[in-house]
């Protein structure tokens, strides 16, 4: 797959414009995860549209963001910037070897209140 | 009056207070909650990536179910209500989802997204109505309580069309009508973490004490939510700054339901 494709199925899978993006940083300055984003909510944005693909793939971020939709909620231009997280991990957890969580990881961490929602919305989110 | 209803995985198992108080106090206010039938767990997250569709199937299944069942669909737990109101969404005007969502499906007629998707709060507000519970309290809960929003009941607001995204009032009205005073903090609409706890189990614990510590310092003595995560991080990971409980255990205790 040419560099151009990969570009264009990430924009795609994302179903956002980046490109309607005007740089005001609200989108980063509301995420309650700000500072566990090694590529903050912006910069997946504007990574996308400068075409950065190798390094939104690296991102530590994808694992950290919470789907809370604060930053979709402020962006004054309709630009979605967890859509282009989510479309990142999506790519990401759908490589060959590459999925977030590992099953034996879970039950040494897994303590007697642990609602289902969480094991199953964990796998949804980083596991293909 | 009765109205098709869609539990979830986790109100089945460690949420079943949630479900079990619910159900008592919606028929002690006249409404009769129908569970479908043959319901599958929603997947707890609305996956966003625009070639989704198997992970959307269950939810247009109990969408579905209640258009041939009243046309309504009552949803409790804010994470089913939130995948199955977007789900819902895409089936009413995303034609390439709806498209391939029913070429799975083959339903006898095709599903475009007639469905109401009600949460259970606007049930209470909107068919019952607060004026109607003022009434039907027994036990006025005279105390001091924190609405937690989080995220999942709120946002998106242009599809979730809830509340007023960032100064919300209903869970408030809600404390109000059965005898309590709601305690508006500023955190009441941020995420608790979510499910990152097993990639970074930090993060949960920083948000839910965040959320915690700003309603107590409000004067709050309790926390109110319809979320089993949220319920699970505020008291896990918030290490008992404050008592979090289902807003339906106090609806339940304010209409003398209890068991």
């Amino acid at each position: 797959m040419t560099k151009e494709e990969r570009i264009e199925n990430l924009n795609r899978l994302s179903g956002t414009d980046v490109r309607k993006c005007m740089k005001c940083g609200k989108c980063s300055g509301r995420c309650p995860a700000f500072e566990d984003m090694d590529i903050k909510p912006h910069q997946f944005v504007s990574m996308l549209t400068k075409g950065k693909i190798d390094e939104l793939l690296e991102s530590k971020a994808i694992w950290n963001c919470l789907s809370c939709m604060a930053c979709v909620e402020r962006c004054p231009r309709g630009v979605a910037p967890a859509a282009v997280v989510e479309a990142v991990r999506d790519t990401v957890v759908r490589m060959q070897g590459k999925n977030g969580i590992k099953a034996e990881e879970i039950p040494p961490i897994i303590d007697e209140y642990i609602p289902q929602q969480l094991l199953v919305s964990a796998y949804r989110k980083y596991n293909k | 009056m009765k109205i098709s209803y869609y539990p979830g995985c986790t109100l089945k198992t460690k949420a079943k207070e949630l479900d079990v108080t619910a159900r008592l106090c919606a028929k002690a206010l006249g409404v009769e909650m129908e569970e479908i039938e043959n319901w599958q767990c929603c997947g707890a997250v609305y996956p966003m990536g625009t070639d989704e569709i198997a992970t959307k199937l269950s939810a247009v299944r109990a969408l579905d179910h209640a258009k041939h069942n009243g046309g309504k669909l009552l949803t409790l737990c804010s994470a089913c209500h939130n995948v199955i109101k977007r789900t819902n969404e895409d089936m009413k005007t995303n034609d390439d989802i709806r498209l391939r969502a029913n070429n799975y499906l083959k339903l006898d007629e095709p599903y475009g997204g007639e469905t109401e998707v009600l949460h259970y709060l606007e049930m209470l507000k909107n068919v019952v109505g607060f004026d109607t519970i003022k009434k039907a309290v027994v036990n006025p809960v005279n105390r001091k309580i924190g609405a937690y929003y989080g995220c999942l009941l709120l946002r998106p607001s242009g599809v979730m069309a809830f509340d007023n995204p960032e100064n919300p009032t209903i869970i408030e009205d809600f404390i109000r009508a059965i005898g309590g005073t709601p305690v508006v903090y500023p955190f009441r609409n941020e995420c608790c973490g979510a499910y990152v706890s097993f990639k970074n189990g930090e993060l949960p614990k920083q948000k839910s004490r965040k959320v915690l510590t700003s309603a107590k310092e409000k004067g709050a003595e309790e926390v109110i939510t319809a979320c089993p995560l949220c319920l699970y991080n505020l008291q896990v990971n918030g290490e008992g700054i404050l008592p979090v409980r289902y807003f339906t255990e106090l609806l339940a205790e304010a209409l003398g339901v209890k068991e």
